[in-house]
């Protein structure tokens, strides 16, 4: 390693870098793939069916035929559509849910880049992935996708308020704004992770990144149902796979988010085993299960239950919990949080 | 104020949801009833309605007396039939011709029919590559009817009872 290191010279940084950023997507998009498998297998067998099983052996080779399909076919572009910013929308919608990834740590140093401020990073860059919705919908120059977009950016500004909330309480009890250090104050078994504490929190945050992501039931933009397909209705090939890229890496994001915050990222539950990268993977995919079946379970939300639901029970909530959290930290009682 | 405090928890426990999800999850685990189709079929009528066919008698000859009775039961006016005299004195159809595109398988045909000789049988499974494919003629059904007799005498044996 030393001798690619002096062969290279100054571009050894960048090089090495990138070769970290493949190591963490590839894997990320391989992941993305299989989710969109298990999600057809297992809604599928929650109702009764037995999902794809035909493309090789049990149907694992479905995403790849599906990857395939996609890439073979036409992007329409429809003529009224303003064509550069409809190219860029899916673009814009895939970036921060890879970008995101930088500061997620894998462990207690396997990490990409160790941000002080890594919370607030995720947050910011999250926020971004709403423009790829928003301008999908308006350059599409069709009544469907803009009323999509509108949906969408009017649930995500909402939610996002919550799951803000949601995460100050996790920084108040963690004292910190770096994912590493929020996963290390968890230390010491599943009865110290913040879950407990902070369950109202836990269940407003997996309430607000279900509508974050556009996932049912919050999923009235793309509510086929009224509006087609939402705002990417009038996509379709490799611009299409773009989107859908986006929604389910958004949704591991999220998902690794929800374990790093609420369930100990890559501690174990119990001090007698070892912590590791399995554990932050074994919790992801319980909560990408979660994602699954909520979908499986439950219809659809009206939109304006939807909006009733963000700023009239959730934020109160999360308002009500960051009371009663800074109250008890005064206290004797405070070292319940920490 | 007791039946608010009930609501409230109802509401914030999130029972209704959590028994929804019990409902999926314990479907997660029955087993499942998917019939794989090629491969399995679901079980079939002897009634069932789908490609015509003109069925013969034993000794070779046709059933079809040209009646029309069919074409005029045919709601569809899916059935077209043109008849002359054969030397031997009986009526034949010169031109026997059924439009599977116009064809809605009621199976009026079947019924009016007074010798079975135009029947439904179980074959749903075909197709017409270019236009005019599923326009049969009465080679065609009478081609069809030959294939697969022994299979449409089982159904109208076992249907024979309940007509």
């Amino acid at each position: 390693m030393d001798q690619i290191q002096t062969l290279l010279g100054p571009a050894w940084l960048p090089v090495w870098t990138l070769v970290k950023i493949m190591v963490i997507v590839l894997p990320l998009l391989i992941g993305v793939a299989y989710l969109t498998y298990a999600e057809r297998k297992i809604i599928g067998y929650m109702q009764i069916r037995i999902g794809p099983n035909r493309v090789g052996p049990k149907g694992w080779l479905q995403p790849i035929a599906d990857a395939l399909k996609l890439m073979f076919k036409e992007i329409v572009i429809p003529t009224g559509a303003s064509k550069s910013v409809f190219i860029l929308a899916p673009v814009l919608a895939l970036a921060p849910a890879l970008a995101a990834w930088a500061v997620i740590p894998f462990g207690d140093t396997l990490v990409l880049a160790d941000l002080d401020a890594s919370l607030l990073y995720v947050m910011a860059i999250t926020s971004m992935g709403v423009y790829g919705v928003i301008l999908a919908g308006w350059a599409s120059n069709s009544k469907y996708a803009f009323l999509g977009a509108m949906r969408s950016a009017a649930q995500i500004v909402s939610y996002e308020i919550a799951m803000g909330f949601a995460l100050v309480g996790v920084l108040m009890a963690a004292q910190s704004l770096n994912l590493g250090d929020i996963v290390r104050a968890q230390q010491g078994g599943f009865w110290h992770w913040y879950f407990l504490p902070l369950f109202p929190m836990f269940l407003v945050y997996l309430i607000a990144i279900l509508a974050e992501t556009n996932r049912s039931p919050f999923d009235v933009a793309e509510g086929e149902s009224e509006i087609v397909a939402g705002f990417h209705v009038d996509y379709s090939g490799m611009a299409f796979a773009v989107f859908f890229l986006a929604e389910y890496a958004n949704m591991i994001l999220v998902s690794a988010m929800t374990s790093l915050m609420f369930l100990g990222g890559w501690l174990s539950p119990v001090p007698f085993l070892p912590d590791g990268l399995f554990w932050l993977l074994a919790k992801t995919s319980f909560i990408l299960f979660l994602f699954l079946w909520f979908r499986a379970t439950f219809p659809r939300y009206r939109y304006d239950q939807i909006m009733r639901l963000g700023w009239k029970v959730l934020i109160p909530v999360t308002l009500v919990w960051l009371l009663v959290e800074g109250a008890v930290m005064q206290t004797s009682l405070g070292r319940f949080f920490h | 104020m007791l039946k608010w405090i009930q609501q409230f928890f109802k509401t914030f426990l999130l029972i209704e949801l959590l028994k929804g999800m019990a409902v999926t999850g314990r479907h997660l685990f029955l087993p499942k009833l998917t019939i794989q189709y090629p491969e399995q079929h679901t079980p079939m009528s002897p009634r069932f309605r789908g490609l015509h066919a003109q069925r013969r008698y034993e000794n070779g000859e046709e059933r079809c007396i040209a009646c029309k009775l069919c074409e005029a039961a045919c709601p569809a006016l899916a059935i077209h039939i043109e008849s002359a005299q054969r030397e031997d004195g009986t009526r034949r159809t010169t031109r026997y011709d059924i439009d599977l595109t116009k064809c809605i398988f009621c199976g009026y045909c079947e019924e009016a029919c007074p010798v079975d000789a135009i029947v439904e049988t179980h074959i749903f499974a075909y197709h017409g590559e270019k236009r005019g494919d599923l326009y049969y003629t009465k080679e065609m059904l009478l081609a069809v009817g030959d294939q697969y007799e022994a299979e449409i005498a089982r159904n109208k044996a076992a249907d024979a009872k309940y007509r």
